[in-house]
Parts: C-alpha cells; structure tokens; sequence
C-alpha cells in the first residue's frame, strides 16, 4: 500500500483555482519531485496536504487514514513534516534555540526525539546535534548566534533541522535549494540522500532540475493547478507541455 | 613617572570574555552585574518600612503593586506571546468579585481567598478568552476591551452580586505590615518566576508563537493550547491584583471592571520599555507615583499626566529600561595603564 494517496484535490481560492483534481501516489522509501513554474500550485499542494489550508474537495490518505481537513500539528505528530519556502525564524532566539520549539512538541517526545532522550533536560545538547547534521560548524559561534542574523544558506539548513528534530517519516521539502549557491547545494544534496537511506520518504519541490534530478527517481510536473505529467525524470523532461509550460520558451 | 589612566567601560571585560554569557573574574564584576537587581529587590523590600509614617503612601506602594502585577501581565502577552489584550480591567473584576464570593459565603481569610480567587479567575478568564485565541493583532485586542463592558453589563442588569452597590463587607487584612509584604513579596516572586518561564522550553515555544506561530504548528504543536497557559499566566497576575484590591478596599463592585486597569498598565510598559518585564514595573513604579502627585493640578491632572506621557514617549520611545541599561552597560571607569 502507498504510504500517501493523493485524490482528485481540488482548491479554489474564491474564483481562482489553485489546484485542479490532483492524483498521485508515493510509496514509502521513496524521494519523488514536483516540479511546475512559479504559481502553478506547489505551495499550495504542500499547505494542503499538511493542513495549513483545507482543501475544497479531494481526499488525502497517509498509512490508510483520511487526513483532509485535520489540524496542522496533528498530522506533523502523524509524521508528515513540511518546510517553509519562506523562511522566517524565531528570530529573537539563537539558532540552536529555535529547535527547543520542535523538540517540544509531542512528536519529539514520543518518538524519543533525535535518536531518544526528547523527554529530557537535554534538548540544547540534541539541538546541537541536529545542527551539526545539517552542516552548523558544531566548535564555531554560529549555532549561537541569534536566528535574525544568519545568511540564507545556514536558515534553510535551520528549516531542515526543524524538520529532522521531528524524525518524520514523510518530509516535504519546499524549494529548499532556491536561493543558495552552487557549492552550498552541492552540500545538502547528500544531506537528502543520506536521510532518504535512512528511510524518510521525501517530496521534493524543486527549482533546480540538476540536483533535483539526482535525488529524485520520479517526478510529478503541474501547470496551473493540474497535473500535466509524471514518471521518470527523462519522461517528464521530454514532454511536450513541460517544455512549453516549464522552460517556457 | 605619573602612571597614565585611560576610560574603560566596566561591561566590556565582561561580556567579551565569552560572547554574551557572562564570565566574572573579580567581585567587582559581580556587583556591577548584580546591583541593578538588588536595587530593585531591596528597594521593594524596604519601601514598606521607609513609608512607615506615611499611611497615604504606603496605600500607594499597594497601587505601585497592582499595577506592577497588571504591566507585566500586559508585557508578557503584548511581548511574548504576541496577543495585545486590552483586558486587564476584567483579570482584575473576575478576580476581585471572585475573592469577594470566596470571602464572604466561605469566609475565607484574604491570605487564602485571594491566591484561591487568582486560581479560579485565570481558570474563569481563560475559558472565556479561548474562542478568541485565534484572533490577532487589533482584532483580539478589541474583542478582550469588550469583555468588561460585557460583564459590566451583566452584573447590572441581572443585579447579580449587589448590582451597581457591588459587594460591601469584605474582610481587610487587619495587620497593615501582612498588607503590605505579601504584596510586594508576590509581586517580585511574580517578576522572578515570569521572566524565568521565558527562558525555559516552554517559554521557547510561547516566544517561537510570537515569532512565526505557523512554524509553531509545522514543529506539531497545538498553539490554542500553548496560547490558552500564557493566557492563564497572565490572568492570574491579574485576578491576583483584583483580589488584592478586593480585601484592600474590602469592597468589589463595577469600577473594578473600570478602563484605568486596561489602559495605565499599557502606558506602564511603554513608558518603561517592553519585553522584559522589568521595564513594565519600572513603568509602574513611576506612573503610579506621579499620577498621585500630580493630584495638586485638580482637574487639570490628567491633562498635565497626558503631556508628560506623550512628552516621554516621543523622547525616549525606546523605553526608560532599555534606555538607562544602555546607560549603564557604557558606565566608565578609570584604569591604570
Ligand atoms: N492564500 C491564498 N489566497 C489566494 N490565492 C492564493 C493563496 N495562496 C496561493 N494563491 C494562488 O494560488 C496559485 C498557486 O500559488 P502557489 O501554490 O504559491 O504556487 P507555487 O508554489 O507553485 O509558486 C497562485 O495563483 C496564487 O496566487
Ligand atoms: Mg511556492
């Protein structure tokens, strides 16, 4: 059985519709890309999914159970854990603080939290160490400077920790390589590879199709809300209407 | 040879040593870092003895209190949590109607009825608020300012508890000096215990709502919940101050729902700088004082309390606290070189 079941989801913003009778599938242990140009509906997919936003029809199953219309923080204690595109971090707490907040929540808790002990007075010592997994220099003063103050590259790293801290089981990522430079994607890519081996089923939504390609073994393409094609990422790159609807050009 | 001397800020040493985390070498340092406080602390501790011969101002030191109590409850959810709440005034009826019930059908004495009336206020408060914790930004604000006025209207209406008489009869504290400590004391246990909460996980995840309450829900946490404890917090400061003003005045009646307790608390922590506490007590211990002084104006009181008001604000918008630590942290001295 397919760990997560997407139905005909369907949401329309008053008269605009952002998503247009969506179905796929992702089985677990896999790492699939969805890809589409700017507006098409990624976001708006993932705040769905993960209940940030109720859908107007469809269904969505994970492990068996209909999650369309739960709260937020229930379906991350579920295991379905999400990025931000746009990142704002606590930004009054240094940045090892800012993973106490999800080392707090029930999920943490009871999944022991990063390799067990969540329950305890240790979550600055697991925050520290969820912050060197991610590339924080673990001797150097940046895991304590405050959130506000750090370049890009080091806050989406901050996104992902967040996310790790929870130990999902499905992690959605939303365009976590935009914004950074080469050489810094070059460093998170085997940071998703290596958390893929060691069993997160990932969904990737993706600007840069290089590295995406790397990771992901299937990818979904949408158009203004639907689903033009999905398969392997040579399929989805020859098709027509993504070269048009994609490339644009 | 003269030895040269040359300025140095006291802070420096300090703070570089370890990058904000404070490592102290000498007892000098110690005491830089810890008179602020003491001052404070002793300074509360003492007022009830210095105004022994002043009856009046000891009735003011109990008014400094109040509002100390109310400040920080508008500061913690104003600069914490994020939830302006104008509703200070109904923390302060609930819990003074509420120590009033508890004293005068179970008799209770103030030293119990009034830590009892705090408890089942914030309860009473909290309940109500809770359909309104979705709520941001000016729309909670506005919805927590109706709240008095509702039960305002209510106790008049129905003729609940004595209606527009309020209730009379409440028993006083009977000894002046219990009066007075038991306030002051709570008040800094208060200050102390709230700004430790602040730094504590929970006090994260309530600052983490503050910053981005949606990443909150990301990391599977339910921010009703965690905003309805701050919300408790704040009001039991609150109903604690109401009850105290209950057993004070022995008395509870409609002007304990009156605007005063909503607004001067909010010009307390704007006048003595937001988010750290301090700066609403500051705000408190300052504000109360003059707004008695300036009685000798008459009529024209809060006319001459408004000008000083805007005069400070628009001078010093930073907030007094921020403003003389900023003061403080570049004290100089001079070192032998
Ligand atoms: N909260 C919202 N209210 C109204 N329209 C929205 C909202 N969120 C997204 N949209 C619209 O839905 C469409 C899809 O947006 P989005 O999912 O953010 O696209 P993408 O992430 O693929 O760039 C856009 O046309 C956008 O304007
Ligand atoms: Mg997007």
């Amino acid at each position: 059985m397919a760990m997560l079941t997407v139905n005909r989801l369907t949401k329309k913003f008053g008269g605009i519709t952002a998503l247009d009778g969506i179905d796929f599938s992702i089985e677990k242990g896999e790492v699939m890309g969805v890809i589409g140009p700017n507006g098409s509906g990624k976001t708006t997919l993932i705040n769905c999914i993960t209940g940030f936003i109720k859908a107007t029809a469809g269904d969505i199953i994970f492990n068996g159970r209909n999650i369309r219309g739960m709260k937020p923080h229930k379906i991350v204690n579920l295991g379905i854990c999400r990025t931000f595109q746009i990142m704002r971090p606590y930004s009054s707490l240094p940045a090892y603080k800012n993973l106490i907040i999800p080392l707090y929540g029930p999920r943490a808790r009871k999944t022991g939290g990063w390799r067990g002990g969540g329950r305890h007075g240790d979550r600055n010592i697991i925050a520290l160490d969820l912050l060197e997994e991610v590339g924080f220099e673990r001797e150097s003063k940046v895991p304590y400077k405050l959130a506000g103050t750090l370049p890009t590259g080091y806050l989406k790293r901050l996104e992902l920790a967040r996310c790790l801290a929870l130990n999902p089981d499905l992690l959605i990522c939303d365009e976590v390589f935009s914004g950074l430079s080469m050489s810094e994607i070059a460093s998170m890519v085997p940071l998703i590879e290596k958390l893929n081996k060691s069993g997160v089923t990932i969904i990737m939504i993706e600007h840069r199709l290089k590295e995406l390609f790397r990771v992901a073994r299937r990818v979904m393409a949408i158009s203004y809300g639907e689903k033009i094609v999905e398969g392997s990422p040579e399929e989805v790159m020859a098709n027509e209407k993504v070269k048009e609807a994609y490339l644009g050009a | 040879m003269q030895t040269e001397k040359r300025k140095e800020r006291i802070d420096r040493g300090i703070k570089i040593r370890s990058d904000g985390i404070y490592a102290l070498s000498s007892w000098r340092e110690i005491t830089y870092l810890i008179a602020p406080r003491f001052l404070l602390i002793g300074g509360l501790l003492a007022a009830p003895l210095l105004l022994h011969f002043f009856p009046y101002w000891q009735k003011v030191l109990l008014i400094i209190c109040i509002y100390a109590l109310l400040s920080m409850a508008f500061d913690f959810l104003a600069n914490y949590v994020g939830l302006v709440c104008l509703g200070g005034s109904f923390f302060v009826g609930v819990g003074g109607y509420g120590a009033a019930l508890l004293n005068k059908y179970l008799l209770l004495s103030p030293l119990i009825s009034i830590p009892l009336a705090a408890l089942f206020g914030a309860a009473f408060c909290t309940l109500l608020l809770l359909p309104c914790l979705p709520l941001r930004g000016v729309y909670f604000a506005i919805i927590t300012l109706m709240y008095p006025l509702m039960m305002t209207r209510i106790i008049e209406a129905f003729e609940l508890f004595g209606g527009t008489n309020g209730m009379m009869d409440i028993q006083g504290f009977g000894n002046p000096w219990i009066e007075q400590y038991f306030l002051v004391v709570a008040t800094l246990v208060f200050l102390f215990a709230l700004r430790r909460l602040s730094v504590e996980d929970l006090g994260l995840v309530i600052r983490g709502i503050k910053d981005n309450d949606q990443s909150v829900r990301a990391s599977g946490i339910n921010i009703t919940f965690i905003k309805a404890q701050a919300i408790f917090y704040a009001s039991f400061l609150g109903c604690f101050a109401g009850a105290y003003l209950a057993h004070v005045y022995m008395w509870a009646g409609l002007s304990m729902f009156a605007l005063d307790f909503s607004i001067i608390p909010i010009a307390a922590t704007v006048v003595g700088g937001g988010g750290s506490l301090l700066g609403a007590v500051l705000g408190a211990i300052l504000l109360v004082p003059l707004s008695e002084v300036l009685r000798a104006f008459g009529p024209l009181r809060i006319v001459v309390y408004s000008l000083i008001l805007t005069v400070v604000i628009v001078i010093k918008g930073e907030g007094l606290l921020n403003y003389l630590s900023r003061k403080y942290h570049q004290f100089e001295r001079w070192v032998e070189i």
